[in-house]
């Protein structure tokens, strides 16, 4: 067994071999810039881009015109944001999202109260999920936007995301959802939905490139862009295309879209025994609700220990999260399982699991003796 | 023969840099943000890549953003230098790259700032005593005029800019994406507040770039969402594409004078032989001179001829000659250069870009005299 296991596929996952394989070409041999018009060398990028967007807009079942490439997930949330903020110029406007979206809503959100919008945070029970009435109730008339997440990366929870875009659709406002954790997990019904983030590094993909779906034919606006310049992606976000990550998640697209549902069940297997497992022991519980949530998730709470302490010992022999990477720099507790009502010592001592590509039943079982052994140091 | 002379938008990645980068796509694979050593190895590689670039510029570390382009960076110090400094009143000229120009007037659009156009004449050169005229009347500017022009090659002097500018107490921001890994920047004798890099146009990867600033400028962040980039940029980081800029910069630096030495060969013997062998040959701005121009562009102005009227880059290509009439990202466009426009430039006459990089041969020079000489009747 090779140590540390690694159980934090929610954080990035390697690239799958075949996405590497397909990405090399296009570094030095096929190197063309896709905005060249003139040579062969552009036609050739310009081709392998279009047919990437292709392979995405399969996967979560879109139009291929309606995906425009980003450089990630957190650049796709602020142009969507941001772009619709901006798109609706001198108005008071108001937002609607929930206290356990990821940072990169949160803060965006932050920034345009900053700039004078309105933004209200909806909250959770203690199982991570929203309740659709509050939603409603809390809709004004100048709501320009509700942004809820697909799933939650912490818990991965999942929204009742047809409801919700059901309810904005009633109410003609725009309905963004940050799907970064569910595209290639889970089947994705998108019928209703005007804006939707997706990070290729999430699903076996290259770091560094993102799409946000910007769904046509309907007559609210669409996001103003955020990154000015050469007019690529339809103007809607400038800058040379980065042809080699574009093609690597494409491919990655593809992939997903055939294995997806395999993949699915063998890992609800290993989550389950992973997760079982780990609730036998005193003094555990499990976050969020069992029901609606990804397969490959769990997140678990262990009382008696001092959190940091707990995870730099778990992450001696097993890559853990007590949250999202993107705070995990921060002593604090996840604002996630704040937000559940579950206080900040237990919040601490949470670890969050995910499973992924390379997960087998051995790794499971190490994780879960060292998950233990570690327990029994800490709480003698 | 197939000759690549379209540098200027692109360049082929060195095999080095694809070197480097692979390992961050199998092996290291973690998000750099997370604390188990999956994500600290990354994080160990991103802060030494940002360690090399700022001792090639004479920078500090702290001074150094990675960004998802020169596009982006260009749009961060614009957008986010006039905000957080509120700044009135920006000013930069008609043959900037669009990241600056349509960025500065979508801003100008927006009622952020005023926007003034310093005059260029017809070589393409700044107006420096109109400049002055404009900094005085608009004190606390901000600034941005491009350090060597992307179709004619003009190189501007910044430091005579940016000390005009400090006069006034204005913010100088340079597009440097032209001259960055081709010329030195030395960043404790450059004036300027802040300078721009895209990977991709010194052989290193797309999708990778970064921004300059000096330290004593704060700005607020373009992309909001985590604290990548001591919160000055959210998202994930690109890490391989910031492995491999920083070793393409490396690779640029280590024998800087000698790819030099070996493409300013290539132009002069280019222009000599364009000028002995086509009638009525000229060029555009001040790219035949050689002090005064990029040594990677050549920017070719061509007498009027029927079969060539409009026709000149397709007949290249029918060649096997790559090349360009303009900026990659606005070739798509039918209305023309913008920046040969701005020269006044004779509509009648054929332009064509060509740009060069070290794996450029004289071979390929003297093959693409014979074409044009071909294609404009001349006597073998």
């Amino acid at each position: 067994m090779q140590y540390p296991v690694y159980l934090d596929y929610n954080a990035t996952t390697p690239c799958h071999p075949d996405v590497l394989e397909k990405m090399v070409p296009w570094f030095s041999q096929h190197f063309g810039n896709a905005a060249s018009k003139n040579h062969p060398y552009g036609w050739i990028a310009e081709d392998a881009v279009e047919q990437a967007r292709e392979q995405i807009a399969q996967l979560i079942g879109v139009k291929s015109k309606e995906v425009i490439f980003t450089s990630g997930a957190t650049e796709s949330i602020n142009l969507a944001i941001q772009g619709i903020f901006n798109a609706y110029t001198n108005e008071n406007q108001h937002f609607i999202t929930c206290a356990t979206e990821h940072k990169a809503v949160l803060d965006t959100f932050a920034y345009l109260e900053s700039k004078g919008a309105e933004v209200t945070y909806l909250g959770v029970n203690s199982k991570g999920e929203i309740d659709l009435s509050e939603l409603q109730a809390c809709i004004q008339t100048n709501t320009k936007m509700i942004a809820l997440m697909w799933a939650n990366n912490e818990t991965g929870i999942i929204h009742p995301i047809q409801k919700i875009a059901q309810i904005a659709a009633e109410k003609q406002i725009i309905f963004f959802t940050d799907a970064v954790q569910a595209v290639g997990k889970i089947n994705l019904d998108i019928e209703g939905i005007h804006l939707l983030a997706l990070s290729a590094h999430k699903f076996y993909g290259p770091k560094g490139v993102g799409a946000l779906y910007i769904r046509h034919n309907h007559p609210l606006p669409k996001p103003a862009p955020l990154i000015w310049g050469g007019g690529h992606e339809k103007t809607f976000r400038s800058g040379t295309l980065n042809v080699p990550g574009i093609v690597g998640m494409g491919e990655a697209a593809a992939i997903r879209l055939q294995n997806m549902q395999i993949e699915n069940r063998r890992l609800a297997l290993l989550r389950d025994r992973l997760e079982n497992r780990l609730l036998e022991i005193n003094g555990t519980q499990l976050n969020g609700s069992k029901a609606n949530r990804l397969t490959h998730v769990s997140n678990i709470s262990f009382a008696g220990v001092e959190g940091e302490e707990f995870l730099r010992m778990l992450n001696k022999k097993i890559a853990v999260s007590s949250g999202s990477a993107c705070t995990s720099i921060s002593p604090k507790p996840s604002h996630v399982l704040a937000a559940m009502g579950i206080d900040s010592d237990l919040g601490r001592a949470s670890v969050r699991f995910s499973l992924g590509l390379d997960t087998t039943e051995e790794k499971v079982d190490a994780a879960i003796s060292h998950v233990k052994e570690s327990l029994s140091v800490l709480r003698s | 023969m197939r000759v690549y002379f379209d540098n200027a938008a692109t360049t082929a990645m060195d095999g080095r840099v694809v070197e480097a980068m692979i390992p961050f796509m199998k092996d290291h694979y973690g998000n750099p943000s997370s604390v188990h050593s999956h994500g600290r190895e990354v994080r160990t590689a991103i802060e030494r890549a940002r360690k090399k670039v700022a001792e090639l510029l004479n920078a500090s570390p702290s001074e150094i953003f990675f960004t998802s382009g020169g596009t982006e960076a260009d749009n961060t110090a614009l957008v986010c230098g006039i905000e957080t400094y509120g700044i009135q009143h920006a000013i930069t000229s008609a043959i900037e790259h669009h990241a600056v120009l349509h960025t500065l007037e979508h801003c100008a659009q927006k009622g952020k700032v005023k926007l003034s156009l310093v005059k260029v004449n017809e070589k393409g050169d700044i107006d420096l005593d109109h400049l002055e005229e404009l900094l005085r009347s608009n004190p606390n500017s901000m600034v941005s005029i491009m350090h060597a022009n992307n179709e004619i090659g003009n190189i501007n002097d910044l430091s005579a800019i940016g000390k005009l500018v400090k006069n006034y107490g204005g913010f100088f921001h340079s597009d440097t994406v032209q001259t960055m890994g081709h010329y030195e920047h030395d960043l404790k004798t450059l004036p300027v507040d802040s300078l721009v890099a895209g990977g991709h146009k010194f052989h290193g990867p797309k999708g990778s770039g970064f921004l300059y600033i000096r330290k004593d400028k704060k700005i607020h962040p373009f992309i909001y969402g985590g604290a990548q980039e001591r919160n000055m940029r959210g998202g994930t980081e690109n890490v391989i594409g910031i492995v491999g800029i920083a070793k393409a910069l490396e690779l640029a630096y280590e024998d800087m004078s000698g790819h030099r030495a070996h493409i300013e060969n290539l132009k002069k013997h280019f222009i000599e032989s364009l000028k002995q062998q086509i009638p009525e040959v000229s060029f555009n701005g001040r790219s035949a001179e050689m002090q005064h121009s990029l040594y990677t562009v050549l920017n070719v102005s061509l007498p009027y001829s029927e079969e060539n009227s409009g026709m000149l880059l397709f007949n290249l290509d029918l060649n096997g000659i790559s090349a360009s009439g303009g900026s990659a990202c606005s070739s798509g466009a039918s209305v023309g250069s913008h920046v040969l426009r701005s020269l006044k430039a004779d509509p009648q006459r054929e332009s064509v870009r060509f740009s060069f990089s070290r794996f450029n041969t004289i071979e390929e020079v003297n093959y693409t005299v014979e074409k044009l000489k071909e294609l404009y009747g001349v006597p073998a």
